[in-house]
C-alpha cells in the first residue's frame, strides 16, 4: 500500500497545479468573449479604435493564453502519472469527456488562436471576427467538457462497478452529459471567467482614466467591461452553486459543512452567518445565526430538512459495515469464486463497495476491520470543516464586492461621469485581484469539500494515487513549484510592461495626448 | 453497430492516427525549433523560422493533447501504468514542453539579445527533449517494461528512469529526433525565406540518408538481439478487459507478424527508402513533394513499430501475464463506441478548419516582412 505522505504529497501536488492553471483560464474564458464582442462592434461600426481595442486586449490576451496552454498540459499528464489507480478504476468513464474537449473545443481554439493573432491582413473582416468568435467559443466548449467530467467525480451517474475489469464501466452517456451537478457547474465557472475578464479590462481602464491617458479608448473598453461583467456577476450570484446540493450524498455533506451545519435542526434551518467550526467537538463555538435562511437558500422551501453532518457521518458508519461485506464479495469473484449466488450478494451491496474502500486508509484487511477503524473511517467520511467554513465566506464576500463595483461603473457610465468620478475608478482598480481570489476559494471549495473521495461514494482519494515514491513526488513538487514561480515571475513582468505601454504597444499612438474626458473619433 | 473486437481494432488504428496526426503536424514544429540554433544566425532568421511555424504549432500541438485524451478514453490502463511507470522520462517531457508556448508568445516581447537567446535555447531543447523521450519509450516497449499488477489491476513499476536509456533505446531515440529534424527542414525548405531557406535545404539532404541509416541499425538489433512475446493462450477479443486473464511467453523475435503476413515488410521498406527519397525530392527543389514524402516516412514508421508489437501495446519484462494488449486494455464497449462516433464526426472537421489555416497563412516568410513587421509577428 501507499504511504499517507505520498497521498497527501499528491493531493498538494495536484492541488497547486490545478489551482495555477486556474490562474490563467477564467480569464482567457472572459477575455476571449470580451475580444469577440469588441471586434463585433468593430465591424460594425467600422470604427478603427475598436480594432485596436481588439488588439491591445488581445496582447494581453496572448500573454495570460500562452501560460493557461502550458499548465494545462499538466493537467493532462497529471491523471497518468501520479493518480494511475483513479486512471485505472475511472477512465472508462472520465476519459471519454477528456478526449472529447480535445476533439471539439481544444481543437478549434487553437487552431484559430493563431489566425487570430497573425491573420488581421490575411482574412476579411467578417473572416477574422468568426475567427474570433470560434477562439471564444472553443475555449467555452473546453470548459464544458472538463466541468462534465469533473460534476462526475463530484455525483458520479450513468455508470457501474464492474469486477471483472475492476473498475467503474459507462452504462448511460447521456446520464453523464445531464448530470445536474455538471451542469450548474459549467454555467457558474464559465461566468466566473466572464467576470474576471470583465474585471481584467474594467481595472485597467480605470488605471488609464486615474493617469488621465488614452481616456477615449478606456472609457469604451469601461463601457463594455462594466456592463459585460455586471451581467456576468448577476448571473455568477443567482446560478450559483447551491442548487447542485440538492443531489448526491457528497453535496450534501460539502453543504453541511459549508455552513458548518453539525446537527439536523427542524426545517427551515437557520444560517450561520459567522463562527468557529470545532471539528473535534463537532460543534461551532461563537455561531452567529439568522434564522430560517439557511433552509430557504439550500432546500428552496420551508418544510425541508437540511440533514446535520453528525447524522451524515451516522450514516456512512452504516455503509462502512456494508461496503466490508461487498469488499469480501468481490475478493471472493476476483479469486475465481465466480457463481450467480456471489454475483447477486455483490451486486446487492456493490454501491457500498466505495465506503468499504474508505478503511484501506485505517487496514489492509478491510473485511475484517475492528470497531474503533470502522469509527475512524466514519469521522474521516466528511472533510476539515473549518477551511471550507472560511473559504466559502471569502468567495461570496468577493462576488458581492464586484456586484457593487460592476453595478456602480455600469450607472456611472449610462450617465456618461464614469471618468469623473475618482472613487469610482480607484474601487475598480482596487478591484482586480477580486475575482481571481473569488475563483481560487470557489475551487477549493468543489475539491476540498468533495473529501475524503476521489470519486464521490466510489473511490477515496486514499487509494487513488499511483505507486511512487516520497522522493518521487518531493522532487517532482519542487520542479513544479520552481518553474511555475518563474514562469509567474515572467508573465505577470510582461504583463505590467504592456499595460504600463498601453495601446501605444500597437504603435499607432493615436489615444496619446487626448484632451481630458473628451472621445475623440477617430 | 460494431461487435467489441472490431471496435478494439478500429481503436488500435484511432490512436495510430492520433499519433501519426501529432507526428507529422507538431513533428515539423518540434523539429523547426530544434534547428533554430543551427539555421538560424540572426536574429531575423530566427524569427523567419518561428513565424513560419507561429500560426500553426498551437493547433499542432493539441493532436498530442488529444492523443492523451484518447489513451485515456480508450486504453485507462495504458494511461495509467505507461504514465505513471514512466514517471520522470513523462515529467521531463512535460517541463521541457513548458518552454515552447511560452518561449513562442515570450521571445519576441522584448528587445534584449539575453532575452531572446535564452527563450531560444527554451524552444529548441524543450523540442529536443520530448522527441528523443518518445522514441526512448518507444524503444523500451520492445524490451519490455517492468511492472506488475496486483489482483485489483493496481500497476506497479520497478525498474529506474536510468535503465531506460539503454542502448537500444537510445538508437530509437535518436532516430526520433533525425526524423523530426529532417522533417522540420523540410518544412523549412518549403516556408522560409532569406539565407535559412539553402540551410534548410542542406540540412534535408543530410538527415534523410542519416535517419535511413539509424532505422536499419534498429531494425537490424531488433531482428538478432531482441527477444519479442506472444499471446499462448487463447485470445479471446470481446473477452472483458483484464489483462491477468491471459498468459504470455517470450519468443526468438518480434518479427512472428511478419512471418504471418508477408506484405508487412512493405513498412520497413517504405520506411527506409522515404527518407532517401525526401533527400532527392528536396535536391531536386520539389519542395512540397518532399514534405509529402517525409510525412509518409513518419507514417511508415509508426504503423511499422505498431505493427511488429501488434497485439502488444505495452509488454511487461518481469511479470509477462501483466502485459498489456490491444484485446485487454481497452475501455468498455460502449465507451469505445461512442469515442469511434466522436472522432467519425470531429476529425473530418478538425481536418477541414486546419486545411483552411494553413491555406490563408500559406507563403514563403521573407526576413523583409519580419523586420518591418516587429509588432503584429512573434
Amino acid at each position: 500500500m501507499v504511504s499517507e505522505t505520498v497521498v497527501e504529497l499528491s493531493r498538494w501536488q495536484f492541488a497547486l497545479t490545478a489551482l495555477y492553471h486556474f490562474l490563467f483560464v477564467p480569464l482567457t474564458l472572459g477575455l476571449a468573449f470580451m475580444l469577440a464582442i469588441m471586434e463585433s462592434v468593430y465591424v460594425m461600426t467600422n470604427k478603427q479604435i475598436y480594432k485596436d481595442m481588439t488588439r491591445f486586449w488581445g496582447k494581453l490576451f496572448g500573454i495570460n493564453f500562452a501560460l493557461g496552454v502550458t499548465t494545462g498540459l499538466t493537467m493532462e499528464f497529471q491523471f497518468g502519472t501520479n493518480w494511475a489507480y483513479y486512471s485505472h478504476y475511472v477512465g472508462d468513464v472520465f476519459g471519454a469527456p477528456l478526449a472529447i474537449e480535445g476533439l471539439m473545443a481544444f481543437f478549434l481554439e487553437s487552431t484559430f488562436i493563431g489566425l487570430f493573432f497573425f491573420g488581421w491582413d490575411r482574412l476579411s473582416r467578417v473572416q477574422h471576427l468568426t475567427v474570433t468568435w470560434l477562439v471564444a467559443i472553443g475555449s467555452n466548449f473546453s470548459a464544458l467538457w472538463i466541468l462534465i467530467a469533473n460534476g462526475w467525480m463530484q455525483n458520479p451517474v450513468g455508470a457501474y462497478f464492474n469486477f471483472e475489469t475492476m473498475r467503474m464501466e459507462m452504462n448511460s452517456f447521456a446520464e453523464v452529459i445531464f448530470n445536474p451537478v455538471a451542469q450548474v457547474k459549467f454555467v457558474h465557472t464559465v461566468s466566473a471567467g466572464y467576470v474576471t475578464g470583465a474585471m481584467f479590462v474594467l481595472s485597467i481602464s480605470a488605471y488609464y482614466m486615474l493617469r488621465n491617458r488614452d481616456v477615449g479608448f478606456a472609457r469604451r473598453s469601461f463601457a463594455i467591461a462594466s456592463a459585460f461583467g455586471l451581467a456576468s456577476i448577476i448571473s455568477v450570484i443567482i446560478l450559483g452553486d447551491e442548487s447542485g446540493y440538492e443531489v448526491g450524498d457528497v453535496q450534501k455533506v460539502k453543504l453541511a459543512a459549508i455552513e458548518s451545519e453539525w446537527e439536523t435542526h427542524p426545517a427551515p434551518a437557520a444560517f450561520t452567518l459567522i463562527g468557529l467550526p470545532n471539528q473535534e467537538e463537532q460543534t461551532t463555538d461563537f455561531a452567529l445565526r439568522i434564522p430560517y435562511l439557511l433552509g430557504l437558500i439550500a432546500t428552496r422551501s420551508i418544510d425541508e430538512e437540511v440533514i446535520g453532518l453528525k447524522d451524515l457521518i451516522a450514516t456512512h458508519e452504516v455503509r462502512i459495515r456494508q461496503g466490508m461485506i461487498a469488499y469480501g464479495l468481490l475478493q471472493q469473484l476476483r479469486k475465481g469464486e465466480d457463481n450467480p449466488e456471489n454475483r447477486a450478494a455483490f451486486s446487492a451491496v456493490s454501491d457500498d463497495l466505495g465506503y468499504g474502500l474508505l478503511l484501506k486508509r485505517f487496514t489492509e484487511n478491510v473485511v475484517d476491520a475492528t470497531e474503533e477503524q470502522i469509527k475512524a473511517a466514519a469521522l474521516d467520511s466528511i472533510p476539515q470543516v473549518a477551511p471550507i467554513f472560511w473559504t466559502f465566506r471569502i468567495m461570496v464576500a468577493c462576488g458581492f464586492t464586484m456586484l457593487l463595483t460592476f453595478a456602480a461603473a455600469f450607472y456611472y457610465t449610462a450617465r456618461r461621469k464614469e471618468h469623473k468620478t475618482p472613487w469610482l475608478l480607484k474601487l475598480s482598480l482596487l478591484s482586480l485581484p477580486l475575482p481571481w481570489i473569488a475563483i481560487e476559494t470557489g475551487w477549493f471549495i468543489a475539491e476540498f469539500g468533495r473529501q475524503p473521495w476521489a470519486i464521490g461514494e466510489i473511490l477515496p482519494t486514499y487509494v487513488a494515487t499511483s505507486n511512487l515514491t516520497e522522493t518521487d513526488l518531493w522532487m517532482s513538487i519542487a520542479g513544479f513549484a520552481s518553474l511555475y514561480s518563474l514562469f509567474l515571475v515572467i508573465e505577470v513582468y510582461l504583463m505590467v510592461k504592456y499595460i504600463r505601454k498601453g495601446p501605444s504597444a500597437l504603435e499607432t499612438g493615436r489615444y496619446d495626448k487626448e484632451p481630458q474626458g473628451e472621445l475623440q473619433h477617430v | 453497430m460494431f461487435d467489441y473486437e472490431t471496435l478494439r481494432l478500429v481503436w488500435w488504428l484511432l490512436v495510430g492516427v492520433l499519433l501519426i496526426g501529432f507526428a507529422i503536424t507538431d513533428g515539423f514544429d518540434l523539429g523547426a525549433a530544434m534547428l533554430l540554433p543551427l539555421l538560424g544566425k540572426t536574429d531575423t532568421e530566427r524569427r523567419v523560422i518561428i513565424n513560419t511555424i507561429a500560426p500553426h504549432w498551437d493547433g499542432n500541438q493539441v493532436w498530442f493533447v488529444t492523443a492523451g485524451g484518447a489513451l485515456f478514453a480508450a486504453w485507462p490502463l495504458i494511461y495509467a501504468t505507461a504514465f505513471s511507470g514512466f514517471y520522470w522520462a513523462m515529467l521531463l517531457v512535460l517541463f521541457a514542453l513548458f518552454f515552447r508556448p511560452i518561449g513562442f508568445e515570450y521571445r519576441s516581447k522584448m528587445p534584449s539579445k539575453r532575452w531572446r537567446s535564452n527563450w531560444d535555447l527554451g524552444l529548441s531543447l524543450g523540442s529536443f527533449v520530448p522527441a528523443l523521450v518518445f522514441g526512448v519509450t518507444f524503444g523500451n516497449l520492445f524490451l519490455g517494461v517492468p511492472f506488475s499488477f496486483d489482483e485489483f489491476t493496481r500497476p506497479t513499476y520497478t525498474g529506474s528512469f536510468w535503465e531506460l536509456l539503454n542502448p537500444f533505446a537510445l538508437i530509437c531515440g535518436l532516430a526520433s529526433v533525425i526524423m523530426l529534424i529532417l522533417h522540420g527542414a523540410v518544412w523549412l525548405q518549403m516556408r522560409a525565406g532569406g539565407d535559412v531557406q539553402p540551410r534548410a535545404k542542406s540540412m534535408a539532404i543530410v538527415t534523410g540518408p542519416l535517419l535511413s541509416l539509424l532505422l536499419v541499425i534498429a531494425g537490424f538489433w531488433l531482428l538478432t538481439a531482441i527477444p519479442g512475446y506472444e499471446i499462448s493462450s487463447t485470445v479471446i477479443g470481446d473477452a472483458s478487459s483484464n489483462p491477468l486473464s491471459k498468459s504470455v511467453v517470450r519468443i526468438d523475435s518480434w518479427f512472428a507478424n511478419f512471418d504471418l503476413y508477408p506484405q508487412l515488410w512493405l513498412l520497413p521498406i517504405l520506411a527506409v527508402i522515404l527518407p532517401l527519397l525526401t533527400s532527392v525530392l528536396s535536391r531536386a527543389e520539389r519542395y512540397g513533394w518532399a514534405f509529402l514524402a517525409s510525412s509518409l516516412a513518419i507514417t511508415s514508421i509508426i504503423l511499422l513499430a505498431g505493427s511488429t508489437l501488434f497485439p502488444f501495446l505495452m509488454p511487461s519484462s518481469t511479470d509477462l501475464a501483466s502485459s498489456l494488449t490491444l484485446w485487454d486494455a481497452t475501455s468498455s464497449r460502449l465507451t469505445l463506441e461512442i469515442m469511434l462516433w466522436v472522432v467519425f464526426f470531429f476529425v473530418p472537421l478538425i481536418l477541414a478548419y486546419t486545411v483552411w489555416g494553413y491555406y490563408k497563412m500559406w507563403g514563403r516568410v521573407e526576413p523583409e516582412a519580419i523586420e518591418s513587421n516587429s509588432i503584429s509577428y512573434y
